[in-house]
C-alpha cells in the first residue's frame, strides 16, 4: 500500500494548541501543502498574527516575524521590499485584520504590495472569549452583543475583502470556506493562487478564509460547519470578489 | 484483507474528538474510542472489525477534513 495522505513537510511534528473543530489548524496545513507543492519552503516568511494563531511559527515549518497586533500587512510590507526575492504571506484573524490592522491592510492593497494575505474569518474575537468583532454578523450572540448584533446600536459587519476589492492595487481577492471537503479544497486552491500572483510579481492578493470557531459559537464542530454553510455565507458569500490575474502558471 | 482498496492510520494522540472525520466518512467506517487520550479527549478510531460490505476506498475525505493531521491514508 501507499501511502497518499500524511503530514506536510512544511508542518512540525506538534500537537495543535486549537480546541477540537478549529478551523486555523486546517489552515496551516493548506499552507504547509502549498508551500511544499510550489518547493518554496526555504525563501518564505510567514508573519502570523496576535489571536488564537499567534503560535503559529510554532507549527507551520518557514522563517516567521511576528507582527503587533493587526500590523500583519505594514510588517509583511518590510520583509518584502527588503527581500525581494522571497515569498512573503500574513495570515491574520478578523479581529486582527478587519480592526486594529484596518488602515495598514487597506495601505497594502493600495500600494499594491506583492504579498499574500491570509484572512481568517471565525466572526468574532475568538482567543479572548467570543466578544463582537467588526465582522460578527447581524443577530449573532457574542460575550459583548447579548441578544444579538444589532445594526443601530453595534453597526453593520464590515465587508473588508470587498472593501479591499476597490483597491487599485489588489488583484486578487477570494472568499472561502474551511467547513466541507469541497470548500477545503477550493481554499486550498485559492492559497495556491495567491502564492503564485505573488511569485509572478502581480501585486497584493488575499484570500479570506471563513473559519468554524465552535467554542465561541457555542457549538459542536460538526453544528459550526453546518452554520457556516446555513448562516454565514448569506454576509460572506463564497466567491471571487476580485480577479485580475487570471489564469496562472509556474 | 483480500482486495482491500485503502486504510487509515489514527494517531489517537492527536486526536480531539471532534467528530468531523466521522460526519466526511461516505462509508461510517470512524467510530469514536470509549477511552480517553492523554489531551483528555474520546478519540475517533477506525472500525476495521465491522466492514465486511463497506471498505476503505482510501479516498482521504477524513484526512481533508480532520484539523489535528491525526489521520494518514494508504491506498493500493
Amino acid at each position: 500500500m501507499q501511502k497518499v495522505f500524511q503530514r506536510p513537510k512544511y508542518l512540525k511534528q506538534a500537537v495543535f494548541h486549537y480546541c477540537p473543530g478549529c478551523g486555523h489548524s486546517i489552515i496551516h496545513r493548506l499552507i504547509a501543502e502549498v508551500i511544499e507543492e510550489l518547493g518554496i519552503g526555504e525563501k518564505t516568511i510567514g508573519v502570523p498574527p496576535a489571536g488564537c494563531a499567534v503560535l503559529a511559527y510554532d507549527y507551520i515549518d518557514v522563517d516567521m516575524g511576528e507582527a503587533p497586533h493587526g500590523r500583519g500587512a505594514a510588517v509583511a510590507t518590510g520583509l518584502k521590499r527588503v527581500l525581494p526575492d522571497h515569498i512573503v504571506f500574513s495570515y491574520q484573524g478578523d479581529g486582527d485584520i478587519a480592526a486594529i490592522g484596518t488602515a495598514e491592510t487597506i495601505h497594502a492593497a493600495n500600494r499594491g504590495e506583492s504579498i499574500s494575505v491570509f484572512f481568517i474569518n471565525n466572526a468574532c474575537y475568538g482567543m479572548t472569549g467570543g466578544q463582537m468583532a467588526p465582522t460578527t454578523l447581524l443577530g449573532q450572540e457574542s460575550t459583548t452583543t447579548p441578544g444579538g448584533r444589532n445594526e443601530k446600536r453595534d453597526a453593520a459587519p464590515l465587508d473588508l475583502s470587498e472593501i479591499l476589492a476597490i483597491a487599485r492595487g489588489s488583484v486578487y481577492i477570494e472568499r472561502t470556506a474551511v467547513n466541507s471537503p469541497r470548500n477545503i479544497r477550493k481554499t486550498k486552491r485559492a492559497i495556491t493562487k495567491s502564492f503564485k500572483t505573488q511569485m509572478a510579481g502581480l501585486g497584493f492578493s488575499l484570500v479570506e478564509i471563513l473559519s468554524p470557531c465552535p467554542v465561541n459559537w457555542k457549538m459542536t464542530p460538526v453544528e459550526a460547519t453546518k452554520w457556516i454553510d446555513d448562516t454565514m455565507v448569506k454576509t460572506y458569500p463564497l466567491k471571487v470578489i476580485k480577479d485580475t490575474v487570471g489564469k496562472i502558471d509556474g | 484483507m483480500a482486495g482491500k482498496k485503502g486504510t487509515i492510520i489514527i494517531d489517537r494522540e492527536l486526536c480531539k474528538g471532534c467528530y468531523l472525520c466521522i460526519e466526511a466518512c461516505p462509508n461510517s467506517l470512524i467510530g469514536i474510542f470509549d477511552e480517553l487520550n492523554q489531551l483528555g479527549y474520546y478519540p475517533a478510531y477506525y472500525r476495521e472489525e465491522n466492514n465486511k460490505d463497506r471498505e476503505c476506498t482510501g479516498c482521504a475525505t477524513c484526512a481533508l477534513v480532520c484539523p489535528d493531521v491525526a489521520i494518514e491514508v494508504y491506498r493500493e
